[in-house]
């Protein structure tokens, strides 16, 4: 099976190594792609030194929906069987991948989510945004019907038909929770696997308190607006 | 201090006439150099038209004002206005998303053209 690693990339000279590092120790069967989106900084150069890492550079920075859906591209144009995405941030363990992976390679679910929740770990999150978190999971239960616990977790495997339809139709910013609905909207099956994820290493948390009243109020404007919509637009 | 009971009104619908046929002079002026597009001319110049005309028959802005139960004339005119700029400024968004979503696609597809040639 072919299968793809995409990590979308802005800025990220100080984690994007390690990250890389890890993800070929422990995804030697995946071909890496990186999407530097636009970044100001050395992101595309320390990318360009792993031998056998692709990288993809976008001329200006489309923000994270439009670099992720670049790999989606890609991985359609290359005919991809299944696609992980990993942040370069350093949160998500590429050690998981293979666990993320495996009900695609079973058939069991078109996309996989990684998440935090599922099993009591770890993760903290403030109040705010356990309470964003909360809020997007009973969105999720009362609309689809299904229980996601993750919603924002970026830490996703794909199969074909998730890569086929994302790489027509996928939103621009905070495109997670939105992803959800537009993939079960076009009756595709979501999973979730726990996983665990590490601290940021490098940066901080790209969302200020302004900002995820702006993600709250566009996504669920966006989930609103999708059930409006007539099903399955993505797909030909 | 009774200047503003001896207003000159022809004065401000000359003014207005003035106005209206500038705005028109101006916006075709900006096509004929190809600095604005047409698509985008149109409700400017329907803006001004609609101004032209009210500034020429001024008992139309009465009977506007009446037709809709606006008591205060000059009142009607703000209306007017306001919904004309909401139109302008909604096209404009319009044409910003539009301009976005080709902007996303064209990055894209440089970006994989590159790395195909890369690849070569």
């Amino acid at each position: 099976m072919k299968k793809l690693i995409i990590i979308p990339a802005f800025n990220e000279e100080k984690t994007i190594a390690g990250v890389l590092e890890e993800v070929q120790a422990h995804c030697p069967d995946f071909d890496i792609l990186v999407v530097n989106d636009g970044s100001t900084d050395k992101t595309s150069d320390i990318a360009r030194r792993f031998s056998g890492v692709r990288v993809i550079d976008l001329a200006v920075n489309l923000g994270i929906g439009g670099a992720v859906q670049t790999g989606f591209l890609y991985a359609r144009g290359k005919a991809y069987e299944a696609a992980v995405q990993v942040d370069a941030d350093g949160q998500h363990k590429p050690a998981e991948v293979a666990k993320l992976l495996r009900p695609i390679d079973r058939g069991e679910a078109d996309v996989v989510i990684g998440s935090r929740f599922l099993e009591k770990g770890r993760y903290k999150a403030r109040l705010g945004r356990k309470l964003g978190i909360w809020l997007l999971s009973l969105t999720n239960r009362l609309l689809l019907g299904q229980k996601i616990t993750d919603s924002t977790s970026g830490f996703r495997a794909y199969n074909k038909r998730a890569i086929e339809l994302l790489s027509r139709d996928y939103p621009d910013d905070y495109p997670e929770p939105e992803a959800i609905f537009l993939l079960r909207r076009n009756a595709l099956t979501v999973r979730e696997v726990p996983t665990e994820m590490a601290g940021r290493k490098g940066g901080k948390s790209s969302i200020s308190l302004p900002e995820s009243v702006y993600y709250m109020v566009k996504v669920f404007l966006a989930i609103f607006v999708l059930m409006l919509r007539k099903n399955n637009r993505g797909l030909p | 201090m009774n200047d503003l009971e001896n207003v000159q009104v022809f004065r401000i619908q000359i003014l207005a006439i003035v106005g209206s046929i500038l705005l028109i002079v101006f916006i075709l002026e900006l096509i004929r150099r190809k600095r604005l597009k047409e698509e985008f001319s149109i409700l400017w110049l329907g803006m001004g038209t609609i101004f032209l005309i009210i500034s020429l028959f001024r008992g139309l802005l009465d009977w506007f004002s009446v037709l809709v139960g606006i008591g205060y004339p000059p009142a009607a005119l703000f209306l007017i206005l306001i919904i004309g700029l909401m139109f302008i400024l909604i096209h404009f968004s319009v044409a910003i998303s539009e301009l976005k979503e080709a902007n996303k696609k064209l990055a894209q597809e440089l970006g994989l053209l590159r790395r195909q040639m890369e690849e070569k």
